[in-house]
This record gives structure tokens, C-alpha cells and sequence, in this order.
């Protein structure tokens, strides 16, 4: 469902949003307020701006520490978007919300 | 809060790397992070994976690589190249490479966060293998990767704290900054240990140096240290003793040339001493050198011969001109050649070599052909005590060393090598003497500690019988040499002999004479014993007559009938 945006030639992606699916793997090291919070941004977040469209896994590194090393994950706590691609990794407890959308690929407004 | 345990001495990790022990006098601290720091290519990588792989083959210590910048592939391909198969120590569980990937676009960075991923991963790499040690190659691609420089610094101070923790003993890279030692100034949070890698080049050439620029409650030396990375790894050419306190031979060796034996009070160089023949170019200092390394294989002793001024194969053609055949010993592996263009490494690189070989190979004589090459590279007076460094550290090996040295056309003999002389026990002096549009080599020992020996100049000669020393025409002329000394033999020769043939018939004459002189005295013997009887016989003729006349007196009287008593 691509457009062309006037005036510029250039196709725009953002109506295929609504096809999009969102596989997200949060990794956290035990139950810390980092932690806690970027869950509960995560889930704000998604809510707000892709609901149903999204699934996110949360993995604590202190049960999986082998993950750690797999996954390449150095910070505390690390958002994987796995899709839509390319592979994306967002640190921190995700307070920044427009840091966070343009790391899921999602644009802010959808008018 | 750094006086801890001060009174008990550190506790030290041995790297096995040649030459770096020695200069940290037993390693590097243990238990605790040192910092490496130094430019991109400068050997930080090498160092740290070194400094693991000996923990992991020399020690019974495992170790974990933690690579930010090359990933497995690279490093076990790299180390393939120098001996080491890293596959085969990770399948061994006594080496594990964690190689950390950052890619700063492709992270977003939403909020506050730490660094425990890297925690789980490490504790989770050394506790797997019980590592002992640790490297971390280069932590600072963190500071590229993440750009909350206030999280990340104070992440690396939990960091190290929770690396000494753990009980590691930590090597740490990091790249050189511009002002500071490193370009993040991880220098603020690995303080007990810190050495700087360094490569110069100096016209044209590379050499590589490093310095201990802080070791916190331990001695070490304070200089630079040139090193060497090749197929065997690192190598540091450390201070060895410059003490003058090494044992000394009296035992003597041949020098090879029988005459010059002779001339060294009959017997030849002290094993162990060090032995200089100067002496412009073409005056056969190689041939003296050649002439000793024969001698010395011969006696089975295994040599080590540096040559950098001509390739193996020449100076055998050459020596084989002259009747001296080293290829043999070549093969027998008695002697060995090390040949190199003085300008390939500077003068630092060329001694490490050296250094290095001589470890290797073990020589009991080494040849420096020519050692003034390597002056030529050497630019700096440092330089020239690393020389000597080298020339102790061979006294010290009581190997005997022949070094030879160029000296120029009307330089002034003391002058060759400036500092060298000094340490040299045995100074042979090569010169060309000029006379009569005839260049011929002569011979001077300028000294030799420790002996009689000869202060007379020798002629020199090279032949394809080998080399010969004669002794010069010293004559009411000065000394000759050469033809001049031939020609002047020829000439006294002649003048002697026709001498004795006057001598002869000057013998001859007068034996005539003295037998002529034989015969008149036999003559005159004869008249004279002739004379003597005459008078014998005339005055016995005499008495008689005397007789007869008294006695006839005496009848005369009777017949007179004389008064008797007038009788």
C-alpha cells in the first residue's frame, strides 16, 4: 500500500504500519527500579501506539546468564526489537518516549 | 585507602614474557588491573593475548579475552599465524574469547541504564573456565558504542573494583590519547599498573618501545625498552646486569691464526672477552673473524655469526678464496648466520634480535659483522648504550665475542667506535700502509688486557692458503712492507753474500800466507838447530884443545925437569 508523497517523488512506508508486527525481547537483570520501569514504559508505549500488534518477552540475565553473551547485550535494561528489521537494540529504562519510538520504528503522531 | 597490605610485598602475576618479567621485576600485580596503553598497532592486542596464553601454558592459569574490536575468527587466525591454536584452548575450557559487539547505530539509547549485561557476560566467561586472568582489548569502544559518557564512566569504576573482586588479574587496553595517556583517561581507574606501548618512527625506521609509567608498591625499571614482535611473540630486551660483577675465564682460545696466537703471548684470546679488529674497508677484518669461527667449530663450539654488510653465501665464496670453508659447519649447525641490512629495524630492534637469537641458539662465540653497521643506525647516545648493554650481556653469557668495525681512510685510530674501545679487552687494528704505489695490510694489537703481548706491527697476508703474518723489514728506511719488503730482503741477502764471498778470499789468502809463513819457520828451525850444534861441537873442540895443550905442558915440563911447584 505504498503512496507517493506529493510533491517529492518518494514513496512513504507509513501506511503499511497497520500491517506491522512488533517482536520485541526486553532483557533485565532481576527485579531492580530500572527494571520495573522500563517495563512500564514498554507497555505505555506499545499500548499507546501499536496496540495488538506487538509481543514482548522479558528476560531476566540473572536466570538466562548465558543469553547475555548470544544476544550481545551489554546494558541494563536493553530493548531487542527483533521485527520488524533491521534488528534494533534500545537501552535504558525507556523514559525517553521519542527516543523510544523512532527505536521501535514507529512514528510518533498516526493522524 | 591505597596503603593496604603495604608492608606485605605484592603479590605478582608472571606474564612469561621475555624480558617484561624482568623489568617488573616478577610480573604484574596480581589479583589486580593493569592498564596497557598505547597507539592503534602498537602491540596492545599481542601483549594482552600473550600475557593469557602463558597464564593458560606456562601457569595453570585460564583466561578470558574479552574483544571489542576483533571478533573470534580474527584473533584465532591472527595467533594462528605466531603458533597459537586458540580453537583448540577453547574446546580445552583453559581459554574463552568473548568478543563484545557495539554498534552505536545501531543502538538507541531511551533513559538510564548500566552496564550489568557486560557483568553477567564476564562473571558468567570466567567463572565457566575458573579463569585466573583476564584482558579486556579495548574497553574504550564502550565510549564509541554508548555516548552517556557519565554512566559509562562510573560503570568502569564499578568495573574494575568488581574485577579485583573477582580475584583477576586484569590486563586493560586502551588507545592513546592525545594529552593524556589514554583517550578516555582510564588511567584515573586502573592506578596500581600502567605501561606505555609506544611506535616511533625515526627516519624511516620503526622502532617499538615500551615503558612502565607507574607501578604502584613495586620497583621497576623506569626507562624505555625497545621490543620486538615476531613469529615467537613479544620479546623485551631488558637491562641485563650492567654490573661489572661477571665471572671470567683464564682460559685461552686460538684466535685461529697461529702467528697471532703468538703474538698474544703465544696462546691466543681469553674465552669470553670481548674482541675488537678494527680496520678500513678491504683490510681483512672479515678473514680474522672467518679465521676464528673455523677454529672454533673446529673445536666444536657453536657460533653465531652476525653478518650486516654481506649475505651468508658471499662471505663463504669469499673465505673459500682464502682457504677457509665454513660451509661444513653450516651444515653440522655448528655455525649459524644472521644476516640483515643495518637500515631494515633501528639499531633498539636489531639488539633485541640479537638478544633474542643468542637466548635461542646459545652460542659459545659470536661474530658482529660489522658492529659499526649498526652504530651507523643508532643515531642517539642511548643507542650506544644499548651496545653496550649488549656487549655485557654477552660478557655476562661468558660468550667470546668478535666484533669488527670499520674505521675510515685517515681517521685517527683512537677515534673508531668512539665509546666501544672501552669495552673491549682485545683491540686488533687493520691498516692499509702505502709505499711506493703499493697498498699492503699490516697488523698492530692496539691492547689486550691481561697479557703480554707483541707491540710490533705485522704484515698481513691474505692468500688462498689462508692468512699469513710476517714479520716487516725494519730497517735504517723505517718499516716496508710488500714488494719494498721483498726487494729490500733480496737486497740485504746479496749484500751478505758477496760480504762472505769477500771474507772467503780474504780467509784463503791469507792461509797461504800463514802456511808460507809455516815453512819459513820450519827453514829457520833447521838453520837455527844447525847453529846450535855447530857452537856445541865448536866449543867441545875448544875444551879439548885445552886439555891436550896442558897436558902436553905438563910432559914438556917433566921432560925439563921443571920446578913443579911452579906449575
Amino acid at each position: 500500500m505504498l503512496e507517493l508523497i506529493p510533491g517529492t517523488g518518494k514513496m512513504t512506508t507509513q501506511t503499511s504500519i497497520a500491517d506491522k508486527k512488533w517482536t520485541l525481547r526486553l532483557y533485565v537483570a532481576g527485579q531492580t527500579l530500572k527494571s520495573i520501569v522500563a517495563r512500564a514504559n514498554l507497555h505505555r508505549i506499545c499500548e499507546q501506539h501499536i496496540p495488538d500488534r506487538y509481543h514482548v518477552e522479558v528476560i531476566d540475565l540473572l536466570e538466562n546468564p548465558k543469553l547475555a553473551k548470544d544476544d550481545q547485550i551489554i546494558a541494563i535494561p536493553t530493548l531487542v526489537r527483533n521485527s520488524p528489521t533491521p534488528i534494533r537494540k534500545i537501552i535504558g529504562d525507556l523514559s525517553n518516549t521519542e527516543r523510544v519510538l523512532i527505536g521501535l520504528d514507529i512514528y510518533p503522531a498516526e493522524t | 585507602m591505597n596503603n593496604t597490605n603495604t608492608l606485605q610485598s605484592l603479590a605478582k602475576s608472571l606474564t612469561g614474557i621475555r624480558g617484561l618479567d624482568e623489568i617488573t621485576e616478577g610480573g604484574l600485580p596480581k589479583g589486580r588491573p593493569s592498564l596497557i596503553c598505547g597507539n592503534a598497532g602498537c602491540g596492545k592486542t599481542i601483549l594482552g593475548m600473550e600475557f593469557l596464553l602463558h597464564g593458560v601454558l606456562d601457569y595453570n592459569e585460564p583466561g578470558v579475552f574479552v574483544s571489542f574490536e576483533e571478533t573470534n575468527a580474527d584473533l584465532t587466525s591472527n595467533f594462528a599465524a605466531l603458533g597459537y591454536d586458540l580453537q583448540d584452548l577453547e574446546t580445552r575450557r583453559l581459554l574463552s574469547i568473548e568478543y563484545v559487539y557495539i554498534e552505536r547505530s545501531e543502538i538507541e539509547e531511551a533513559g538510564d541504564y548500566n552496564l550489568d549485561g557486560l557483568f553477567i557476560r564476564l562473571g558468567q566467561a570466567i567463572d565457566a573456565i575458573g579463569a585466573k586472568r583476564i584482558v579486556l582489548d579495548t574497553i574504550e569502544v564502550l565510549f564509541g558504542g554508548l555516548s552517556n559518557a557519565a554512566i559509562l564512566r562510573a560503570e568502569l569504576r564499578r568495573l574494575f573494583r568488581w574485577l579485583k573482586d573477582k580475584g583477576v588479574t586484569a590486563i586493560v587496553t586502551g588507545e592513546r590519547g592525545e594529552r593524556t595517556l589514554t583517550r578516555y583517561g582510564l588511567e584515573e581507574y586502573v592506578a596500581d599498573c600502567v605501561i606505555l606501548l609506544d611506535l616511533r618512527v625515526d627516519e624511516q625506521i620503526a622502532t617499538r618501545r615500551l615503558r612502565i609509567v607507574k607501578y604502584r608498591g613495586s620497583e621497576h625499571g623506569a626507562n624505555e625498552y625497545p621490543f620486538l614482535i615476531d613469529k615467537q611473540g613479544i620479546s623485551i630486551l631488558p637491562i641485563t646486569s650492567l654490573g661489572l660483577d661477571h665471572t671470567v675465564s683464564d682460559e685461552r682460545i686460538s684466535s685461529g691464526i697461529s702467528r697471532l696466537d703468538t703474538m698474544l703471548s703465544g696462546e691466543g684470546y681469553f674465552r669470553g672477552s670481548s674482541i675488537l679488529v678494527s680496520g678500513t674497508a678491504g683490510s681483512g677484518k672479515t678473514s680474522v673473524a672467518a679465521k676464528f669461527i673455523d677454529a672454533a667449530c673446529g673445536r666444536g663450539e657453536r657460533c653465531l655469526y652476525f653478518a650486516f654488510e654481506e649475505s651468508p653465501q658471499q662471505i663463504m665464496r669469499n673465505m673459500l678464496s682464502i682457504g677457509i670453508d665454513l660451509a661444513p659447519w653450516v651444515a653440522q649447525g655448528t655455525l649459524r648466520f644472521h644476516a640483515s641490512r643495518p637500515s631494515v629495524h633501528g639499531l633498539e630492534m636489531h639488539l633485541v634480535t640479537m638478544h633474542k637469537l643468542i637466548l635461542e641458539y646459545d652460542p659459545v662465540n659470536v661474530v658482529v659483522d660489522p658492529i659499526s653497521a649498526l652504530t651507523v643506525v643508532g643515531s642517539d647516545k642511548e643507542a650506544k648504550s644499548m651496545l653496550t648493554r649488549l656487549i655485557d650481556f654477552l660478557k655476562t653469557r661468558k660468550i667470546t665475542t668478535l666484533l669488527t668495525g670499520v674505521t675510515h681512510v685517515g681517521d685517527k685510530l683512537e677515534a673508531s667506535n668512539d665509546e666501544i674501545p672501552s669495552l673491549i679487552d682485545t683491540w686488533l687494528s687493520l691498516r692499509d700502509i702505502e709505499h711506493q704505489g703499493e697498498r699492503n695490510r699490516g697488523m698492530y694489537i692496539l691492547k689486550s688486557r691481561g697479557m703480554a703481548h707483541s707491540n710490533q706491527i705485522r704484515e698481513f697476508i691474505l692468500s688462498d692458503k689462508g692468512i699469513d703474518l710476517f714479520d716487516v723489514y725494519l730497517g735504517p728506511d723505517g718499516v716496508l712492507t710488500g714488494a719494498a719488503r721483498v726487494g729490500q730482503e733480496a737486497l740485504d741477502k746479496s749484500t751478505i753474500v758477496s760480504r762472505q764471498h769477500d771474507i772467503q778470499r780474504k780467509k784463503r789468502e791469507y792461509e797461504h800466507k800463514r802456511q808460507a809463513l809455516e815453512a819459513n819457520i820450519l827453514a829457520l828451525r833447521e838453520e837455527f838447530d844447525t847453529a846450535t850444534e855447530i857452537i856445541e861441537s865448536l866449543s867441545e873442540e875448544e875444551k879439548q884443545r885445552d886439555a891436550v895443550i896442558i897436558h902436553d905442558r905438563a910432559d914438556m915440563a917433566k921432560l925439563r925437569r921443571a920446578d913443579l911447584s911452579a906449575a
